[in-house]
């Protein structure tokens, strides 16, 4: 599975646990605008550093932090390099 | 002028004409101190809350902050309701802190408001009112923080153990504009409230009911020039498109560990901020800030004796001693905030490497999920419903976003007849997980449930708890 199905999934699935209603999982979704709250985040972050061996938000150093879905992706995948 | 025992706010305020020039901001609604000296949020009413033990029970924070001013002085007792505070405790809250007044912003008291004789309502539309202040009460003021029991732990301060880290600080040379992604009715926003009329400055309220980007949007149009909140807070305002709104000379983090990641990704983003983390607890008040921009603390710190903060490793945990520390805890309970020396045990254990020590989880296995704490025993004990649990183990997992997550190691019952072999199938789990949403909030349904053969037990025959 390719970095960006295996985050589509995690948000997905944490979208349907934890009841949020977030419209589509578009490129452009601003993650911060969305239903998600910190919790999700966490719970993703934790889940993707299980099913991707990475956690880019510990390691980021002097890096922006991603805005978008699209930058959270790019944001993995430069991490899982 | 450093405050003394019997100075109240209204007085440190009076005391050089601080009112002038600064206001209190909220979402909805401001109010410059300057018109306080002449008027009342409270109607005037201050009289009839003289000596009393007040409840402040507002949903907006700016009003909370108000009735703090007017009421330091006046009232016995300000019990502070933080506004996740769980409608069925208001009655345990009101018995314990003997409540005999409250405070709220609306209009007639609400459906569970306490009746107890007396209610004033608090706006931030101020009225003119008679200044005249005759009250020469030492105010308590009661901060709630949650307790093992699921109850809230009422933790008692004097104004003179609050504002004890602001004791001797240098007037600013530029104009400080305050604030805080805390509520303020949290000891970590009440330290930022109290910093900010100290010290000269406007603060900025933040709102449950506003987005970050909102948030930041209104603080960088207020030219915040220091802002305070937990990493997870800061991890927050990182991703929103607004972190640009505000160009701050310093940020704060506490409440939490901060770890490295955020540290250095605050300094890059804010590089003109002075980044500061801090260490402070409800009980044991502020202990020490670091501005070197690495996480831990200088073990150069610990053993310092004659300072106004002395610090002690013991058992692994830091201990602190101070005269910002609580005064006691309300209620019957035996629990007691310092030993006899006059430390506080703050239960967070750390760990000296090289000339740094680092916090490595908490002594009483409690997780701190982005602020709000979770008590293992309780997630456990809904876990151990289930049929197919023996025994379970709820603890922290670090998390980069919210501090720690929680997690669970369960040992499963075997199969009647089959052989000795657990049941650890998917299945289970999610039986598991769906009894905890039901039972439990969501910050506290373990993230990722994991099978074990066996859990460690401590000599005492207890689940051993800490795992550095």
């Amino acid at each position: 599975m390719s970095v960006r199905s295996t985050i589509i999934t995690q948000f997905e699935q944490v979208i349907k646990e934890q009841n949020k209603q977030v419209p589509t999982l578009s490129d452009d979704l601003v993650l911060l605008e969305s239903d998600l709250d910190s919790l999700c985040f966490a719970i993703i972050v934790a889940r993707l550093e299980d099913a991707l061996g990475v956690d880019p938000f510990s390691a980021a150093e002097d890096v922006d932090f991603p805005v978008t879905l699209k930058d959270f992706i790019k944001f993995y995948e430069d991490a899982a390099k | 002028m450093p405050p003394n025992s019997r100075s109240s706010l209204w007085d440190l305020l009076s005391a050089g004409d601080r009112w002038s020039g600064r206001s209190l901001l909220g979402v909805d609604a401001s109010v410059a101190l300057g018109d306080l000296v002449q008027g009342s949020s409270l109607g005037g009413r201050i009289e009839e809350l003289s000596g009393r033990s007040v409840l402040v029970t507002t949903k907006d924070q700016l009003t909370a902050a108000l009735a703090c001013i007017e009421l330091d002085g006046i009232a016995r007792r300000l019990v502070l309701c933080p506004p996740d505070l769980a409608p069925e405790h208001i009655p345990f809250v009101t018995k314990t802190a003997a409540v005999d007044a409250v405070v709220s912003d609306s209009p007639a008291p609400e459906a569970g408001a306490p009746d107890v004789g007396c209610f004033v309502t608090c706006s931030p539309r101020i009225a003119p009112a008679d200044a005249s202040r005759n009250g020469r009460e030492r105010t308590e003021w009661v901060l709630l923080t949650s307790g093992t029991s699921g109850l809230p732990k009422m933790v008692a301060h004097s104004l003179t153990a609050l504002t004890g880290a602001m004791v001797g600080a240098k007037p600013p040379e530029t104009p400080v504009i305050w604030s805080t992604f805390y509520d303020i009715r949290r000891y970590g926003g009440m330290q930022i409230f109290l910093r900010a009329l100290l010290g000269g400055a406007s603060l900025v309220l933040s709102s449950a009911h506003e987005s970050v980007g909102d948030f930041l949007i209104r603080a960088g149009a207020s030219g915040v020039t220091h802002i305070s909140g937990t990493p997870s807070h800061w991890f927050r305002a990182l991703m929103s498109p607004s972190a640009r709104q505000i160009a701050p000379r310093y940020v704060r983090l506490s409440g939490e560990i901060a770890t490295q990641a955020i540290l250095d990704n605050l300094r890059a983003f804010y590089h003109e901020a002075k980044i500061v983390h801090a260490f402070a607890s409800t009980e044991a008040g502020v202990a020490f800030e670091v501005g070197d921009g690495l996480m831990g603390f200088p073990a150069s710190l610990i053993g310092q004796g004659g300072g106004e903060v002395e610090m002690k490793v013991e058992d692994g945990s830091l201990r602190i001693r101070s005269a910002r520390i609580a005064l006691r805890y309300l209620g019957g309970q035996t629990e007691v905030i310092a030993d006899q020396d006059g430390f506080v045990d703050t239960g967070d254990m750390v760990e000296l490497r090289g000339d740094r020590y680092y916090f490595v989880g908490r002594r009483d296995g409690t997780i701190n999920v982005g602020g709000l704490k979770v008590h293992p025993e309780e997630v456990e004990a809904v876990i151990n419903r289930h049929p197919g649990v023996q025994m379970s183990l709820v603890r922290a997992r670090k998390n980069p976003i919210t501090g720690s997550i929680v997690i669970a190691d369960i040992v499963a019952k075997s199969e009647p007849g089959a052989a000795g072999v657990p049941v650890q199938t998917d299945a289970v789990k999610n039986e598991i997980l769906e009894t905890c949403r039901r039972a439990l909030a969501a910050h506290k349904v373990p993230t990722v449930i994991r099978f074990v053969p066996s859990l460690p037990v401590s000599p005492s025959g207890k689940l051993a708890r800490f795992n550095a």
